[in-house]
């Protein structure tokens, strides 16, 4: 799981596993903000390629995050995300966070995979 | 003909996908779309994350201090089939729920510090096409959802 939250340049990329839910957001939870307390980081990215499923869980673990982040000015995104975890993403009023890969601003971020 | 199972597990959290994986298993049979899987799959975690998190408030950190008390603390699971309608219950004996109508708001969490969303309930009714609740305060939770795995338009 560890390998999975990075820090690349200012960014914290937190590539999250197949199954979203709480057994899974509690460890992601623990690591992630171990390294959000980093001063280099300005954003953080949501990686949701390997995730076939996400419930409630998945949306509490980004709310979380997001205060955090807007506490010191960072941006939030979301890529990678599937249909179904998109509509998780909307019905829970964070789609706004859903980014699409290819229109990155890359002066915003510059997360290549 | 009416099938029907029943499953008894442990509340340990990483039973949360081993209770997704029994519904999905359990309802292949109704040849349902992906996206009615997904969404019997999502209600159902969402009502066993509450039976573990809320019922019996344990969490993994929780499980690691107290196995034993977790490991008694028994989820069940009922489900039948018939025709094309799916019915699940999922019960506790937990704590129960004293405020059965604010629990069930969108956004409420009696559990904020663990990062609930408050949504559990929300999409449970959102993907179910109806949902009970029933509850005693010290003596538990039943949860019952029904659906109809309908044939989409067009298909055969």
């Amino acid at each position: 799981m560890e390998e999975n939250i990075v820090i690349k340049e200012d960014t914290l990329i937190i590539r999250l596993p197949a199954e979203v839910d709480q057994y899974q957001t509690e460890k992601i939870r623990i690591r992630a903000d171990e390294l959000l307390r980093a001063p280099v980081i300005e954003n953080v990215v949501f990686d949701f390629e390997k995730t076939e499923f996400m419930d409630s869980s998945g949306i509490g673990l980004i709310a979380g995050r997001l205060e955090k982040t807007a506490c010191f000015g960072g941006k939030m995104m979301i890529i990678n995300a599937s249909a179904r975890v998109k509509k998780i993403l909307e019905m829970s009023g964070l789609g706004c966070l859903i980014t699409d890969g290819n229109r990155m601003d890359k002066g915003v971020i510059s997360y290549e995979k | 003909m009416r099938n029907e199972m029943k499953l008894e597990f442990s509340a340990f959290p990483q039973n949360e996908a081993f209770a997704r994986v029994a519904v999905a298993a359990f309802m292949t049979g109704l040849d349902p779309t992906i996206e009615q899987m997904e969404d019997v799959k999502t209600a159902v975690s969402e009502a066993v994350t509450n039976c573990i998190i809320h019922g019996y408030e344990i969490t993994q950190e929780e499980l690691e201090k107290n196995e034993a008390k977790a490991r008694e603390s028994k989820v069940m699971l009922l489900m039948s089939i018939e025709r094309d309608e799916i019915r699940i219950c999922v019960k506790d004996e937990g704590i129960g729920i004293e405020n059965i109508r604010q629990a069930m708001e969108p956004m409420y969490t009696s559990k904020p510090h663990l990062e609930r969303s408050g949504m559990g309930f929300a999409f449970m009714e959102a993907f179910m096409d109806g949902l009970e609740v029933h509850s005693v305060p010290g003596q538990g939770t039943t949860v019952s959802m029904h659906k109809q795995i309908a044939k989409e338009e067009g298909e055969e």
